[in-house]
């Protein structure tokens, strides 16, 4: 008896019962996921989708800003075309380029042994050595930057200190057996030979903490006992390094390699400061990316800029798509 | 276990020099920062803090008037990002972790991929619509395009599912919780370890943002720490004292956060790299 009632009557109160308010909650059910992720689509369409269809748009006109939107001028494909063959393009190119490696490849050869090391040799202060190579990182890179064009100057930057001190270091008397590593007097380094060289030690001192800290993440990933087993064979230290370690953070250096490909064609706040948001004498440090703020922001030719974003966006999308082919499919 | 060996010692003497390499830039920053222009001029440059700083800001005011201004805009930016930023994402991450719903796995792709989209594609249209929306020299031009991030949303997805049970959330809807009270009182209770790494993130992210506000303020007064600082330069005899202690002021409050959860910080920051 008790079953047969238990089991029809519940349901028959319920929908007696239930008032507007249970109602709404249970038609919330269907609608409450779409309202709970429509801000990201909101703002994204306003700030995020329309900006990127409007400067496509733009990069087919030519328009001065300050005769309004009804003076856009169709200019067809002929930003494109100036762009490409534009010498202060191509040099801009050039220098992300050159950057980007001098930078990239050197955050990656210091950052694998350094994370080998403090995953297998720090115990205890590995935290605080993970914290002081990380903090770079998380600084503001306007104020950093500013800070190293100090350290960076010609008459009394620390760094040319340290430089021709090492350069000028004399023992028996007259022999500076240093002097042909170290420079002897100071560097001009706003010399455009040397622009390119000090962003890129910047921008090498800003992440290469962030990469020792995804290859550690990696690191930990990988079971003890290969290396156990390696012990027992009797390999070495940097055997165990280059036969086990490296091998197994093949998929970690694909993932950092393509962050770092990303991060350092888009280059723009560290040589906007350190030059002076100029691009430094004979345009020595201008990135693409400052190639297309000065053209828009200086130059005012949004047009033109535009143009420029998309064709520096082609190219980080072909490099990523290169790397992935290249590395991608090795893992 | 591990034998101190003499290859150990170099290892530590390597990573140690390291260490210094990347810290010695913050101690110039803070030595030259208390000493006058002449001084850091003159050859050999102090290595040893003077005690000019009050004098640097002193100078520092006098070529940035509103720096105070500057930095309170700073954090209250930063502040009010970070909170839109959790609110929304976590809305989202629960959405994306806890719902069946048609079209979840479509939109969950199409917000990662926007975060393959380099931010300066935008920037030109962004100011052109920030001045067509009469939003230049406002803080909400920095905040509300900042409100809800594709990162966020990944890590709020992650943690939820993780850390929520479906039969809590059901349990709850059976007692007749309505979906968004649901979330207010069973979800936002459970995810506030979530909360303290993502806005961490979000407040150092927007305390650093310089391209944002490079397009969208051109007022002094309603300048960002970092856009106050780069106008230091080139203002003929540059103040190296003066802006080494705006640095330092802008950095600062960045360290002591960093010092005290650095590792949810690292943590947070790599939870995609390592997991995907």
């Amino acid at each position: 008896m008790s079953s047969v009632e238990s089991a029809v009557r519940p349901p028959v109160t319920k929908i007696r019962k239930r008032t507007l308010k249970q109602r709404l909650n249970a038609s919330g059910y269907k609608w409450a996921p779409y309202l709970f992720v429509s801000p990201f689509f909101v703002i994204f369409a306003v700030f995020g989708l329309f900006p990127l269809l409007f400067s496509l748009f733009l990069s087919f006109h030519y328009w001065e800003p300050a005769s309004g939107l009804a003076a856009m001028e169709w200019v067809g494909i002929e930003n494109f075309t100036f762009t490409l063959t534009d010498d202060w393009f191509q040099k801009s190119v050039f220098n992300t380029m050159w950057i980007a490696l001098a930078a990239g490849i050197p955050q990656h050869v210091v950052a694998i042994p350094l994370a080998y090391f403090l995953h297998t040799s720090f115990k205890r202060s590995r935290n605080t050595v993970i914290g002081m190579y990380f903090l770079p990182f998380i600084t503001s890179s306007v104020a950093i930057s500013l800070v190293f064009t100090t350290l960076f100057s010609r008459d009394f930057g620390m760094i040319n200190m340290l430089f021709t001190s090492a350069g000028n270091w004399t023992i028996f008397g007259d022999i500076q057996p240093l002097s042909w590593l170290f420079p002897t007097a100071n560097i001009d380094w706003n010399r455009p030979e040397y622009t390119k060289t000090m962003i890129a030690f910047v921008v090498f001192w800003r992440y290469v903490g962030w990469n020792t800290v995804l290859y550690l993440s990696a690191m930990q990933t990988i079971p003890k006992d290969l290396y156990e087993a390696a012990t027992v064979d009797g390999a070495k230290r940097w055997q165990q390094f280059w036969y086990i370690t490296v091998p197994m953070l093949k998929p970690m250096m694909f993932f950092a390699v393509t962050l770092t490909i990303i991060g350092n064609l888009q280059l723009f706040e560290e040589p906007f400061i350190i030059t002076g948001g100029s691009g430094g004498l004979e345009q020595a440090g201008k990135t693409a990316a400052m190639h297309m703020y000065i053209t828009a922001f200086v130059e005012g030719d949004f047009g033109t800029a535009s143009a420029v974003s998309w064709i520096l966006f082609a190219l980080i999308a072909f490099l990523t798509w290169g790397n992935n082919k290249l590395l991608g499919e090795k893992k | 276990m591990n034998k101190i060996t003499k290859s150990h010692l170099i290892a530590y003497f390597i990573v140690g020099m390291g260490a210094i390499i990347m810290l010695a830039p913050f101690y110039f920053m803070f030595v030259f920062a208390s000493h006058t222009n002449s001084s850091i001029l003159s050859v050999p440059p102090p290595v040893w803090f003077g005690g000019e700083f009050v004098n640097n800001v002193g100078i520092l005011l006098d070529a940035l008037p509103y720096f105070w201004h500057n930095i309170g805009l700073s954090f209250y930016v930063a502040l009010i990002t970070t909170v839109l930023n959790l609110f929304f994402c976590s809305l989202a991450g629960y959405a994306f972790a806890l719902f069946e719903f048609k079209g979840r796995n479509i939109m969950f792709v199409l917000i990662m991929g926007t975060m393959l989209l380099p931010p300066f594609l935008g920037m030109i249209p962004t100011a052109l619509i920030m001045s067509k929306l009469e939003w230049m020299n406002q803080p909400r031009a920095l905040y509300i395009p900042m409100a809800c991030g594709a990162m966020g949303i990944f890590m709020m997805r992650q943690f939820i599912s993780s850390a929520i049970p479906k039969e809590l959330i059901e349990a709850a809807r059976m007692d007749g919780c309505n979906e968004f009270a649901i979330y207010w009182r069973v979800v936002v209770p459970l995810i506030t370890p979530a909360f303290g790494t993502l806005g961490l993130i979000t407040f150092i992210g927007q305390w650093n943002n310089f391209m944002g506000p490079l397009v969208v303020m051109n007022d002094m007064k309603m300048f960002t720490v970092p856009l106050a600082l780069r106008a230091l330069q080139g203002t003929g005899q540059v103040p190296w004292g003066a802006i080494c202690a705006g640095a330092a002021i802008a950095v600062v409050p960045l360290m002591i956060l960093f010092v005290m959860t650095s590792r949810k910080l690292i943590d947070g920051l790599t939870a995609g790299a390592v997991k995907g």
